[in-house]
């Protein structure tokens, strides 16, 4: 095959499997259908999420994490089996972050054309691609403590997640405001024509109506380094920093593929080098590594001499200019160590801090569904998935409300968007079981089920209208959603300013029905910081986080 | 320096100085408006009284299809309010994340049989739509009203941001709001309430519906929750006006959720006049039209009789 075959094959597979996975992150939307065995319930009928179930690293961190691999996740197996006999083949053909830093590696620049020595030399083996390894380990020795860490800077939840709360939203609001800018143009048929356009884009890749994201500038700023490193040295995630790579890397050790060099046919052209993706030294005179090849096959295809050639079990000569010809993986066993120890130090300097359970933000909402947070944060990978699929946009990215350790774990914004009671998408989407599928029984709740709860509404009676202005207002009672109403009123005559007597319903909470949906903190005509406003505490999912003596859990429907 | 290039560095320098202090001058001072043009009051798209016919008629009939088709004949039958070619603008209550059997939102059949009968008259278009409360997928979805609508070949029109216009209410509360599109740009405009209990205006029927046609920050219309509704309903001055009594949310309105806060009325109302409806809906919740403070401010607004009967009441059973 000649380079080019190669690169054509190697990108329609790249190609393919990114369009899987950004298909399968717009498709996580609203795209719903009525359960066949309960016409009220309204679910996904796509497995949204199986992308990312296919993570080797997600099954790995949440094994240790948890001591079980939730459901689908066995299907990573289908990637790491694989992997121990040929190689990290996911890197250089599937992975979609791989191939987006394949791609920005490979638009031609000044370093490429006149620094062509630089290149070859920036291609060959490097002690920085280290690194990743020491990553691995210290996140994969924090998850066997139970923080689970690793959806930092897995791969598939990192896109994921930069995807769904950053680029998508951010190409929304760019879209908008060119739109409205040719409209305020004020030539007619241009501004038609800028319309037409949107509304047919508009449903192939946007949001049912522009979503606004909390913390997002963190998880921006580390996407756009990761792509833009790759301008400095090829590939700069994949090679140094990727624990993914790292992970399958260890597991090729036994591959049974390889790379079989012909000394006596190369001529030394360096063709292998300049093309090289993974740095991972493919040239006659130096240690090919397994562990660092993508398999992208490109020294093969390039060599003119046809010296380098990939096959099963390759019986490697050891010669002066070969010298050990497959190394395994080059790790210091100290670093190692001492990336363990970091890792595991992770747990008591997290839960020391006040963040986790003694000084939670009264403001940290769960999505419903959520586990106890000690077992959330050993399975939450910051996908995002939750927060796209959410149809009110009141999921979010927290920045430091659950403290480092919960960076980037989902938190519902009443103010932004309240959970809506019948829905149970987030549940549905969740790829690792941090959020549990509910049924909306369970989510509701009936005379045999208590409903599931996210927190307690409270009344800011400063703010109320009938409570401190002496205005009508019954919006949050309105919109309350349980039956019979948690928010009740009461008449109360008050004397306005100017000495005249009105009546007004003054709005309170019942503690044993609320949920903690925030419908009424999100309604509440006050704009800026809603009169009624919900808590975590009352969550069904924490015994200690609780307000009330005993409550009745049940209700009529 | 020679003379030629002399010139042509000052020259450039001038031209840069200039295009600098233009467009300095030209933005000087020059403020943006971000308010479209303000659509004039809308049509009226009330028909003339016949007073032959009864200005409104019950119906009770547990086939509830059949219940609108009788109390819409006794008042004049469709043919009535819809002519051929006509761009019809159907507005029930689909405010709620509600199923339809817990009465949040408008019945789905009588929706149906609705848009069928308009079709049938020989209406041009059949729009369906309003402004929900909760995410409008999901009312639309589960109250059963965007596929019956649908299958019975109306448009179904999930709001969204652009489809609004800036228009002057000109009520005595509410002034300029933004109205969404097909209940403007449309001949005939039909409401279809559910009678429900509020806790602020004591019901929600016909009038209260209207509250669907606005967006915006529209919690704050409770502030004088009255007045609003009757500016709304002298703004939007329906045809028809069919209430769907088929089931009615007794509690815990207008979002309900519980079977037990629903009683199975099996009836129908049609009118022309907004305020004998509701002042007969208002019955079913066990109230008075005279009790209901908005349907007294309405009858003195003129925009109809509470006293349903002095305009020809027709009940049938």
């Amino acid at each position: 095959m000649t380079i080019k075959q190669v690169k054509n094959l190697r990108r329609f597979s790249q190609v393919l499997f990114f369009a899987i996975f950004f298909w399968l992150i717009l498709k996580t939307n609203f795209s719903v259908n009525f359960n066949p065995s309960n016409p009220n319930e309204i679910i996904l009928p796509l497995p949204v999420s199986i992308a990312l179930q296919f993570d080797p690293l997600t099954a790995l961190g949440t094994l240790l994490a948890n001591a079980s691999l939730y459901k689908g996740l066995l299907w990573s197996l289908v990637i790491l089996i694989p992997t121990i006999f040929l190689g990290r083949f996911f890197c250089g053909w599937v992975c979609p972050l791989g191939s987006l830093n394949n791609l920005i590696s490979e638009i031609p620049s000044e370093r490429i054309r006149r620094k062509g020595r630089q290149k070859i030399d920036s291609n060959r083996y490097k002690k920085y691609q280290r690194i990743k390894y020491y990553i691995f380990f210290f996140f994969i020795a924090g998850s066997l403590i139970g923080t689970l860490q690793i959806g930092l800077l897995d791969p598939l939840p990192l896109l994921a997640r930069s995807v769904g709360t950053v680029v998508l939203p951010a190409v929304h609001t760019a879209a908008l405001g060119i739109v409205g800018w040719v409209k305020s143009l004020g030539i007619p048929p241009l501004g038609r024509a800028a319309q037409i356009a949107y509304d047919f884009i508009a449903p192939l890749v946007l949001n049912f109506r522009l979503v606004h994201f909390h913390a997002i500038l963190t998880i921006a700023f580390v996407f756009i380094a990761i792509l833009i490193m790759n301008r400095i040295y090829t590939r700069f995630w994949c090679r140094g920093i990727c624990p993914l790579g790292a992970m399958l890397g260890i597991f090729s050790r036994f591959a049974i593929f390889g790379l079989k060099k012909d000394e006596k046919a190369c001529n030394q052209c360096n063709e292998c080098l300049l093309h090289c993706q993974g740095a991972d030294n493919p040239d006659i005179g130096s240690t090919w590594r397994q562990a660092e090849c993508h398999l992208c096959l490109n020294c093969q295809a390039i060599c003119p001499k046809g010296a380098l050639k990939f096959k099963f079990f390759p019986d490697q000569e050891i010669t002066k200019s070969n010298p050990a010809p497959v190394q395994k993986i080059d790790i210091s066993r100290r670093k190692a160590m001492a990336s363990v120890v970091g890792g595991v130090l992770l747990y008591p300097l997290f839960r020391s801090g006040d963040a986790f359970g003694v000084n939670a933000d009264s403001r940290l909402i769960r999505p419903p569904g959520a586990s106890a947070e000690n077992d959330f944060l050993a399975r939450c990978i910051r996908c995002g998935q939750c927060m796209r699929v959410c149809p009110n946009n009141a999921l979010h990215p927290t920045f430091l409300e659950s403290g480092f350790e919960g960076i980037w774990s989902p938190i519902l914004i009443a103010k932004i968007g309240y959970c809506e009671p019948t829905c149970t998408l987030c549940g549905q989407v969740c790829p690792t079981g941090a959020l549990l599928p509910l049924t909306m029984k369970q989510k509701v709740g009936d005379e045999s089920t208590p409903p599931n709860r996210i927190g307690t509404a409270f009344i800011d009676r400063g703010r109320c209208l009938p409570w401190a202005m002496a205005r009508s207002c019954i919006v949050c009672e309105e919109w309350c959603p349980t039956s019979p109403k948690t928010i009740y009123l009461k008449d109360e005559t008050v004397i306005n300013r100017e000495g005249v007597t009105v009546t007004v319903k003054q709005p309170y909470v019942d503690p044993a029905l609320c949920t903690g949906c925030g419908a009424c903190e999100f309604a509440c005509p006050i704009a800026d910081r809603s009169a009624i406003y919900v808590t975590s505490v009352g969550e069904s999912r924490s015994t200690k986080n609780q307000l009330l003596l005993q409550r009745k859990e049940t209700r009529k429907v | 320096m020679d003379r030629r290039e002399f010139i042509k560095k000052t020259g450039q320098a001038i031209a840069l100085a200039a295009i600098t202090g233009g467009t300095g001058l030209a933005f000087n001072e020059r403020r943006v408006s971000h308010y479209e043009s303000l659509i004039p009051k809308i049509s009226d798209f009330t028909i003339p009284l016949d007073n032959s016919l009864p200005g409104i008629a019950l119906a009770k009939n547990s086939n509830h299809t059949a219940a609108l088709n009788s109390a819409l004949d006794a008042i004049g039958g469709i043919k009535r309010f819809v002519q051929k070619g006509e761009r019809v603008t159907i507005k029930p209550n689909i405010g709620w994340d509600r199923s339809p059997a817990q009465a949040a939102n408008t019945n789905p059949d009588l929706v149906a049989e609705m848009v069928r009968l308009c079709l049938d008259a020989g209406a041009g278009q059949v729009i369906v739509t309003d402004i929900s409360c909760n995410d409008p997928r999901r009312c639309f979805l589960r109250s059963g009203i965007r596929d019956s609508a649908e299958k019975a070949g109306a448009k179904v029109i999930l709001p969204s941001d652009d489809e609004f216009v800036k228009t002057d209410i000109k009520g005595k509360e509410l002034e300029v709001w933004p109205v969404l599109k097909p209940f403007i740009e449309t001949d005939r405009l039909i409401n279809m309430p559910i009678v429900k209990q509020h806790s602020m205006s004591t019901c929600t029927i016909g009038m209260k519906n209207f509250f669907g046609v606005v967006g915006g920050e529209r919690y704050r219309l409770h502030q004088n929750i009255d007045q609003s509704i009757v500016d709304l309903a002298a703004f939007c001055k329906p045809t028809l006006v069919v209430i769907d009594a088929t089931h009615v949310l007794m509690r815990d309105g207008p979002t309900g959720g519980s079977l037990d806060d629903v009683l199975t009325a099996d009836s129908v109302i049609c009118t022309t006049d907004q305020v004998a409806g509701d002042s007969r809906g208002a019955e079913f919740l066990g109230f008075k039209g005279a009790d209901v403070s908005h349907i007294v401010l309405a009858e003195k607004s003129g925009l109809g009789k509470i006293d349903y009967r002095s305009i020809g009441y027709k009940e049938i059973s």
